[in-house]
């Protein structure tokens, strides 16, 4: 039986805006199991990215703990959570999110110059992780030189060029046609059933999320299990 | 790929705004290492000076002649061992703007107290030997091309009229900081003239060049020279070579601020400009920092970034600026080498001008640096969903 990789228990979540206090998600429970792949839906504004970002530390909730694996989250410092997440998470941003002056293979390479591997052993992953998302021809092209199917998919290398526990994926499609978010998803999900990631996937689009084992929608805040 | 490489690169994503950021670089250090060599040039003449020469004026200021007579009451003071003098004669060649400073002096005695103005000896018994002979630095002779032999003229304004010079030699200075650009002829030239044309003006000299024993009784020696002439028609004002040319740059010495001021203004702007830029750089690209933070990469990554490419954009700046503060200094002196004979680039001055380039660089990059590791990395990324 698959142990659980994150374990969200009793969050809420506030923003403030001067004096006032505007909350985004209220006393939220969730468990996510390792190998699991589960789509968070729900309409803008329902707090579904402050969940994912949570989760992956780099926002901290007003009250409540998140774990990943053995670690509590919320209670490590912003140094330690930089260390953390280079090591355990993957994120895919909606907008790709790649360095513009990095070719492809210099952008997969970026989370592995935090690493202690040479140059050899960092050539060897990169090249791994572009063959996985099939862009072993594309290595030395520009962001710019790419379509937006080409990369994200350098951005999904990217994120799973350290080898990490758990992959965060906001709106992986979001800015994606229908051919390349298709293609994206399978992807995401050869990714989870042959490589047995965790994923945890922020989505509008109810045909990405059919290719997630579980589907939650959050909705004012509120937590909803289909 | 190092974070170096990063830094290059970024460097060049804007290739217009970064280029004209370098030149503005460049030209404030430039600016400030031209107007440093000027400040240098400014009392450089003072640098020159010997400890153990006086000069002794007039009391009333340097306009006034004191009279030859003089020169046996102070040679006879215990401690000189030399003494002689010279007039400041005010003349130009052919045109007015040919201006260039000409002294009258005793030829036996004058050059043998300036022994860092080198004159082959055959060269000195020509001077010696002929009334209107003229001595002339190195610099001057290649200005007009005057050689050992040529006869000129000059025009005199406080010795009015036309006046013939032969050149019978050329000095050369001991070292660099030595005045190569003055007219050194015979006193007995205009004296002997006066006493035919203006009796009343002969026997008179502008100053008195006294060589000392001791440079550290120098004041000793200033109030001795004067309470000689204290009460006399003829008031004398002792001061060491020094101070008289510090008192020459002491005229000069608000235009010196004011353009020292300047240079620091104009190295206080570039900052400003250079930290706009990096701070318009910093700014577009506070989503690729979130991003590098989100990896993992820690403060220092992000402030390391902004710092060298700050740094890069400095140094290239400073090293340009420095490249054509060497390029144009020569012909600054070769335009102003009647009033700065010394005007050359100091060491000092690349040092300080490149410092000061490192340091607008690192001080360019402190707020937007600031700025970019306080920013969140779910502001940096915009996510407000």
């Amino acid at each position: 039986m698959a142990q659980e990789l994150v374990l969200v228990e009793n969050v809420d979540k506030s923003y403030w805006r001067d004096s006032l206090e505007i909350p985004v998600l209220r006393d939220i429970t969730l468990k996510i199991k390792t190998g699991d792949f589960l789509a968070l839906m729900g309409p803008s504004g329902s707090g579904k990215t402050t969940l994912l970002n949570m989760i992956a530390g780099i926002d901290r909730p007003s009250s409540g703990t998140i774990r990943v694996g053995d670690v509590n989250v919320s209670s490590l410092s912003e140094s330690a959570l930089a260390g953390w997440r280079s090591s355990t998470i993957g994120f895919v941003f909606q907008f790709y999110n790649l360095m513009p002056v990095l070719n492809a293979f210099e952008n997969v390479e970026l989370p592995l110059l935090l690493t202690k591997l040479n140059k050899k052993e960092r050539r060897k992953q990169v090249e791994t992780a572009l063959g996985i998302v099939g862009l072993e021809d594309r290595m030395k092209h520009y962001p710019n030189q790419l379509s937006g199917g080409q990369e994200q998919r350098v951005a999904i290398a990217r994120a799973v060029v350290t080898d990490p526990e758990l992959i965060l994926a906001d709106e992986p499609t979001g800015d994606l046609d229908k051919v390349s978010a298709e293609e994206i998803m399978v992807l995401l999900s050869r990714l989870n059933k042959e490589f047995d990631k965790t994923i945890v996937m922020v989505t509008h689009d109810p045909r990405a999320a059919e290719k997630a084992g579980t589907q939650l929608h959050l909705d004012k805040g509120e937590l909803h299990t289909e | 790929m190092k974070i170096l490489k990063i830094v290059a690169r970024n460097a060049r994503r804007h290739l217009l705004r970064t280029s004209l950021t370098v030149i503005g670089l460049a030209i404030a250090v430039m600016s400030f290492a031209v107007i440093r060599t000027f400040v240098l040039a400014w009392y450089s003449q003072a640098d020159a000076t010997s400890p153990n020469r006086l000069i002794v004026i007039n009391k009333v200021s340097l306009g006034f002649s004191l009279p030859l007579s003089y020169y046996g009451k102070i040679a006879g003071l215990e401690g000189v061992t030399g003494i002689s003098w010279a007039q400041w004669f005010g003349g130009h060649y052919v045109d007015e703007s040919n201006f260039f400073p000409q002294f009258a002096v005793d030829q036996n005695s004058y050059l043998e107290l300036y022994p860092e103005f080198i004159v082959k000896e055959s060269e000195m018994e020509a001077f010696r030997q002929q009334r209107n002979a003229a001595i002339v630095g190195r610099k001057l002779a290649d200005r007009f091309g005057w050689s050992t032999g040529d006869k000129i003229q000059l025009v005199g304004t406080i010795y009015p009229g036309d006046w013939d010079f032969l050149i019978a030699g050329i000095y050369d200075g001991e070292t660099e900081l030595i005045d190569e650009s003055q007219f050194i002829f015979r006193w007995d030239y205009i004296d002997e003239t006066m006493k035919q044309e203006s009796p009343a003006r002969s026997g008179y000299v502008g100053s008195f060049v006294v060589q000392i024993e001791d440079p550290s009784q120098s004041a000793v020696m200033c109030d001795r020279i004067d309470a000689l002439f204290a009460n006399s028609s003829y008031e004398s004002l002792s001061q060491t070579e020094k101070a008289f040319q510090l008192s020459f740059v002491a005229m000069g010495r608000s235009l010196v601020t004011g353009t020292e001021v300047i240079s620091i203004l104009v190295i206080g702007i570039i900052l400003l400009v250079l930290t706009n830029t990096m701070a318009m750089t910093a700014r577009e690209r506070i989503s690729e920092y979130a991003v590098m933070k989100t990896l993992g990469f820690r403060p220092f990554h992000i402030v390391g970034q902004i710092l060298g490419e700050s740094l890069l954009l400095a140094t290239i700046g400073g090293l340009l600026g420095l490249g054509l503060t060497m390029l144009l200094t020569p012909i600054i002196a070769l335009a102003l080498g009647t009033f700065f004979p010394i005007f050359k680039v100091a060491p000092v001055t690349l040092v300080l001008g490149f410092l000061a380039a490192i340091l607008v660089g690192f001080f360019a990059a402190l707020f937007p640096g600031i700025k970019a590791v306080r920013t969140s990395i779910v502001d940096g990324l915009r996510i407000i969903d």
